[in-house]
């Protein structure tokens, strides 16, 4: 029992002491953060790593989830006889929800990843300590712009995401089931607000920078092994996952 | 133990007039082993010289100490006159401005061609117009005989090629003192020659201190100035490669003339090997 309780105790200061390290690489990061929005051209860089090249997996996402909810809602819908609100349910549920938390759970598995495996391949590699040596600081030069990059490219992944979803509900309702093309339109256009729009880019930048968070640190405190960069790179999407997820909670909490 | 290495410091001192870099007394443990016990290294300003000992005898930790990545339990690390412990974040970075290192996998950033590898503490630290980088660059690849290969991406390098190629960025910047790190680890005999030929011809061209880490006994003592030989978190000897060379000491032999066995155990410490096999245990 005694062990259990030892085992416990030890577990939770891990956590502890991890969550710390977290919390000073985030404080670290955002005291950095004014003079990294000034270095316009690595900027771009990420954005473009974090936010461009993973527009294909996130717009074939969007497009299936679309669809698939244009199935399931129109199945559920037409019992009731309401099938013409499919566009509003569809646009409230991927603005508010859907869109900013599967936008995140991709973004993590694609961007995440990438980033979390190349910063522990740098430490593995001695890139990051040569920087140290050649006195150019890897927190400033590495992993800022990729932490920024990550977090300005997510409401904007986001967006692109819900944009195609809509596009894959209409497909279904109007294209295949008939749904009057008007009434999908213009139900949702008079039922969302601006308020719904704005609850899921702040999901979105939150959620950006949650999972743009994880990924540098893991990735920049992996241990330089290709066991310690493919644990990193675990870590980030579980983590991700788990955060994104708890972080929704608190955000539908606060904002419904 | 303590009084030889201050003696060899002393007579270093003597030798050279003044030292680039000093460790004096050092204590450094990772978790409850120590990797140095009072450690007392005097660098000479403008020499080449060799760290050597066998694996695991703390070569690396060294260099990380004297770059203030890490930093010793008790004792001094001055370089250059300054405590590198007591430095802040700046006067540190400003240190390391001085200094160029050679890694042993060259460590290049593989995101940049040779050329923007050689560029990037130019980029960082000078505001140079572009064509006065150009012609630092070009110089510099010269120097190491890959201005040819300006264009290539550092997957497209072989092993020798990588390291010659983090030779020219780390002499870029024009450093007071070049650290090497393993320098010829895993060259094939031209690229180790290469290689070699160019620690000394930079090192008197530029007016620079070395200080080499290195296994490779038959090579450094080609040209090195002075050597250390670390072993038990201590220096066991030190001097020219002629002096260690003829040392009477069993582990100073042992290390110079390469045998298996002897102070250093080929074996690490393991129960009778008999016993062990025909024994009845279980497991490994």
């Amino acid at each position: 029992m005694n062990g259990v309780i030892a085992e416990l105790v030890a577990s939770v200061g891990a956590f502890l002491e991890r969550f710390g390290a977290l919390a000073r690489f985030f404080g670290r990061l955002v005291w950095l953060t004014p003079g990294g929005l000034l270095k316009v051209r690595l900027l771009i860089e990420q954005v473009y790593n974090a936010g461009a090249l993973s527009l294909v997996i996130i717009m074939t996402c969007g497009l299936f989830v679309g669809m698939v909810m244009g199935l399931q809602g129109y199945d559920l819908l037409q019992r009731i006889g309401s099938e013409d609100a499919l566009g509003v349910g569809a646009a409230l549920a991927l603005l508010k929800e859907l869109g900013p938390v599967v936008t995140a759970l991709l973004f993590a598995g694609r961007a995440g990843t990438a980033l979390a495996s190349e910063l522990g391949l740098m430490r593995a590699t001695d890139q990051l300590a040569a920087m140290e040596i050649m006195a150019v600081d890897p927190m400033k030069r590495v992993v800022l712009p990729r932490f920024l990059g990550g977090v300005i490219a997510m409401p904007l992944l986001t967006a692109v995401f819900i944009a195609i979803s809509l596009y894959g509900v209409q497909l279904i309702a109007v294209q295949f089931f008939g749904v009057d093309q008007g009434q999908f339109w213009s139900q949702m256009r008079g039922a969302v607000e601006i308020s719904d729009i704005r609850e899921g880019l702040i999901k979105g930048l939150v959620f950006g920078i949650a999972c743009s968070l994880i990924a540098v640190f893991e990735g920049y405190n992996a241990l330089p092994t290709a066991e310690g960069v493919g644990q990193a790179t675990t870590r980030t999407v579980v983590i991700s996952a788990v955060v994104t997820l708890i972080l929704d909670y608190i955000l539908t909490a606060l904002m419904i | 133990m303590n009084q030889s290495a201050d003696a060899t410091a002393d007579s270093t001192a003597v030798r050279h007039g003044n030292h680039l870099a000093v460790l004096r007394q050092v204590h450094y443990a990772v978790g409850d082993k120590p990797v140095f016990r009072g450690l007392d290294i005097a660098i000479g300003r403008g020499d080449i010289t060799a760290i050597m000992g066998p694996s695991g005898t703390g070569k690396t930790t060294l260099l990380r100490l004297i770059t203030g990545q890490i930093h010793a339990d008790a004792g001094e690390v001055i370089v250059d006159g300054q405590d590198v412990a007591s430095l802040g974040h700046n006067a540190l970075f400003a240190l390391r401005r001085r200094m160029g290192m050679l890694f042993q996998n060259g460590a290049l950033l593989t995101d940049l061609d040779v050329f923007e590898n050689v560029a990037f503490p130019l980029r960082e630290h000078t505001r140079l117009p572009e064509r006065l980088i150009r012609t630092v660059v070009l110089t510099k690849l010269h120097a190491v005989g890959l201005r040819g290969a300006s264009k290539l991406m550092p997957q497209q390098l072989s092993g020798g090629m990588a390291r010659r190629v983090a030779l020219a960025r780390a002499i870029v910047m024009d450093p007071d003192i070049l650290i090497y790190d393993e320098p010829f680890a895993g060259l094939d005999p031209i690229s180790m020659g290469v290689v070699m030929r160019l620690i000394r011809s930079l090192n008197d061209a530029l007016e620079i201190t070395s200080i080499v880490v290195t296994h490779d006994v038959r090579e450094i003592s080609q040209i090195a100035d002075e050597s250390y030989i670390l072993s038990g978190g201590e220096v066991v000897a030190s001097g020219s490669p002629r002096e260690l060379h003829d040392h009477p000491s069993p582990i100073v032999k042992q290390f110079m003339e390469g045998h298996a066995d002897g102070p250093v155990p080929f074996h690490y410490p393991a129960p009778d090997y008999r016993e062990q096999l025909l024994g009845p245990g279980e497991g490994k």
